[in-house]
């Protein structure tokens, strides 16, 4: 007898990397880790001839976005994975909730998983609350009946009812996501594996979120669950597992492996750039060095809420040839990963068309408009449209209080954004027309 | 795929916590073999098959102003444009039988089966959102596309029992074969739909060709002319258009004119057959790359 209900063994996942096609996605972390596959077109297949048919192009750079990952989950157990972007954690959820397959290695599950990637899989925007369901019910794994019984339940905790009947393209965000989180919410499984990306939406409902779940675990479940959000991770979890690079660098109690995770990050970006082997990308270019510059360009280690800063990167082309059509993207992410902005030199409208085979590149960011607190930043490119060179947490980025809006009255926020904005206020000339209405 | 389910997940889920299973009841291994086709799998699927039919079908009536109208509509209108271009104009054959009622007939199954092609063409594309986020056996979806259009085929088919009153004609026992043809229809464009959909997934193109192959599929078999137009020296191999069967099924069981050849029958299953096993292999084949490549 065994009360093991998760058992994966030496799960190894391989991915090609193509062109950028997704390549915002993947640099947010939002969607995939890594999955920067393209969409071949049929001139690909008259060139690399009908193997393509069977075969993915042979030319791509291949890359393991998990190792010889191993771990048991016992039942009841509320497992949490941390790690930065492209460390894996996403593949691995895809893998568990069987999307998509391992390379190699082998996991097993035992009992009924209900894997939540997403709120409101398959809603159709035609199709009334109603409809949607049962449609989103079935396709999380109910059975009709289940849904039947449950019915009532459901529409009673998504606060829709008086919508029930109307189609869901006339709800707005916030209605339509109750109603899916409903749905979810009634889901009964044995083992929920889920990503919180999904608590979206306000704090009150993600808070909301973490309360079911926390329910789920009380009830003796097993969730595996997969956040940027270390308080949460703290809060919630009886284990975690640090990934990092596709493999399991630390397990252990929530704290231990949240502290080991920060000291990572730290000391990743303490080394020097130019010595950094994890990067990915085909090198015709690589990056050798970045700071960060005030406006008169001095180095600095702290930045101010509201400063104009220069993020400088030098860098290295392969072959000592000018190159054309570069694009650099600066990331910025939180400590804990999640995702801030990011700067595309593309995007902005400054393309590279030629450029010298080592130099600098300046991004400038004037009114600097993060809250205080700690950020790292991630350096990515491309040579025309394929990905050269990209590294995670180039370097730290703090962030103390600064006069942002130019009132002195900035007061301590939590991680995130300010933003310029203007208030106004008129009086109501004939106020008591308008309440007579 | 190589999903081994030993017990359903709706079983368990109605059972106490189960802390002593001895057999897991998912095994996530890397993907083997060539030929896999696990219908226990499907049929532990069925209810999402169920409404995934339903999401389609009720989604095609409650976008269009005419709703139904349009099932009915399209073959009509097709079949007087035929009738008046093909029948009147060109002076094509139709068996002694009147052009519109000719024409008319093998356009139900040809309706369906373009709709049931094109859908299971790119079903996997459509749904790519249900793809990426959950599992279910990929092969619910090309099953999903042949399935729904079926709703349209019913209500044109009242349409055609108008007709052969109009002209009538009364079916004689033959009509019982009628589900067999359509079966065979279905299975054509199931097989076509596993051999479309992952090319779709990998090369977009084949979307954009879709339309071409389906008008060109159309005039490679007898629509809008009757099989004894072509000569008979090229019959066989004409028959490996397994849409030749289907539409001359139809017309033999539902008009009752001359019996079908059995022997162009026969080349027509076979070849179902041979698209059929071997898209079930290419399907399975790239089923476990779509969630990464879409």
């Amino acid at each position: 007898m065994s009360d093991i209900t998760i058992r994966v063994e030496n799960l190894s996942k391989q991915y090609k990397i193509g062109a950028p096609q997704q390549r915002h996605d993947a640099l947010k972390g939002l969607d995939q880790d890594l999955i920067i596959e393209r969409h071949d077109t049929l001139k690909d297949l008259l060139t690399h001839g009908l193997k393509g048919l069977f075969h993915r192009n042979s030319q791509s750079e291949i890359f393991w976005a998990l190792k010889d990952v191993s771990f048991e989950v016992k039942q009841g157990e509320v497992v949490g994975v941390i790690g930065s972007n492209g460390a894996g954690k996403s593949t691995l959820l895809k893998i568990l909730s069987r999307i998509t397959k391992p390379t190699e290695g082998r996991a097993e599950i035992y009992g009924r998983v209900v894997s939540l990637l997403e709120v409101g899989t398959g809603f159709h925007p035609e199709l009334t609350g109603r409809e949607n369901v049962y449609l989103n019910g079935a396709i999380l794994g109910m059975k009709k009946a289940e849904i039947d019984r449950k019915f009532d339940e459901i529409v009673d905790f998504s606060g829709v009812e008086k919508f029930i009947d109307t189609p869901v393209k006339h709800y707005s965000s916030g209605m339509s996501v109750r109603l899916a989180f409903a749905v979810a919410a009634h889901l009964e499984p044995e083992i929920l594996i889920v990503d919180e990306v999904l608590a979206v939406g306000d704090a009150t409902f993600q808070k909301k979120c973490l309360g079911k779940i926390e329910n789920v675990a009380r009830a003796g479940r097993t969730v595996l669950i997969v956040s940027h959000n270390m308080p949460t991770i703290q809060g919630l979890c009886s284990k975690c597992f640090l990934l990092k690079g596709g493999q399991i660098i630390a397990k252990g109690s929530p704290r231990s492996v949240v502290e080991q995770y920060c000291a990572d990050v730290s000391s990743n970006t303490s080394t020097p750039l130019w010595q950094r082997k994890d990067r990915k990308g085909t090198g015709e270019i690589r990056f050798i060095d970045a700071s960060i510059l005030d406006a008169n360009g001095r180095r600095i280690d702290v930045a101010l809420s509201g400063q104009d800063v220069n993020i400088a990167v030098s860098y290295r082309a392969r072959d000592d040839k000018p190159i054309s059509g570069l694009d650099v993207h600066i990331g910025f992410f939180s400590t804990f990963g999640q995702y801030m902005f990011t700067c595309s030199s593309e995007e902005s409208g400054h393309p590279f068309d030629l450029f010298p085979s080592s130099g600098q590149v300046t991004c400038h960011i004037p009114e600097l408009p993060l809250t205080p607190g700690a950020y790292v930043f991630n350096l990515f490119s491309t040579v025309r449209g394929v990905v050269s060179d990209w590294v995670q947490q180039v370097g730290p980025l703090t962030v103390t209080a600064g006069d942002y809006f130019g009132t002195g009255k900035l007061k301590d926020h939590e991680q995130g954004f300010l933003v310029k904005h203007k208030w106004s206020i008129e009086p109501h000339v004939n106020l008591s027309d308008r309440l007579d209405d | 795929m190589n999903m081994k389910i030993t017990s359903s997940p709706s079983q368990a889920g109605r059972s106490p916590l189960v802390s002593a299973m001895t057999t897991p009841s998912v095994v996530i291994e890397p993907s083997r073999g060539l030929f896999h086709l696990d219908l226990g799998a499907i049929w532990q699927y069925r209810e999402l098959l169920y409404f995934l039919v339903w999401r389609d079908v009720k989604v095609r009536y409650k976008q269009t102003v005419i709703g139904v109208g349009w099932v009915i509509l399209q073959p009509l209108l097709t079949m007087m444009i035929f009738t008046v271009v093909f029948g009147k104009f060109a002076k094509i054959p139709s068996d002694g039988l009147p052009y519109s009622i000719f024409a008319y007939t093998a356009l139900l199954p040809w309706t369906y089966f373009s709709q049931a092609a094109s859908r299971s063409g790119t079903g996997v594309v459509i749904n790519a959102n249900l793809v990426k986020k959950v599992y279910f056996p990929r092969l619910i979806i090309p099953l999903v596309s042949v399935v729904a259009p079926i709703v349209d085929l019913c209500f044109s088919f009242l349409v055609l029992l108008g007709l052969m009153v109009w002209f009538g004609i009364a079916p004689n026992w033959g009509v019982l074969a009628l589900p067999l043809f359509l079966f065979l229809a279905l299975m054509t464009a199931l097989a076509v739909g596993l051999w479309l959909s992952p090319l779709n997934v990998k090369y977009r193109d084949v979307g954009y060709a879709i339309p071409f192959l389906v008008q060109f599929w159309m005039y490679a078999s007898p629509i809008v002319y009757p099989v004894s137009l072509v000569p008979e020296k090229w019959r066989l191999l004409y028959s490996l258009n397994p849409m030749v069967g289907v539409v001359e099924g139809f017309r033999w069981s539902l008009l009752g004119k001359q019996s079908p050849d059995f022997g162009m029958m026969a080349v027509s299953v076979a070849m179902v057959l041979v698209l059929l096993i071997s898209g079930i292999v290419y399907f399975n084949q790239m089923e476990p790359t779509f969630a990464d490549v879409i």
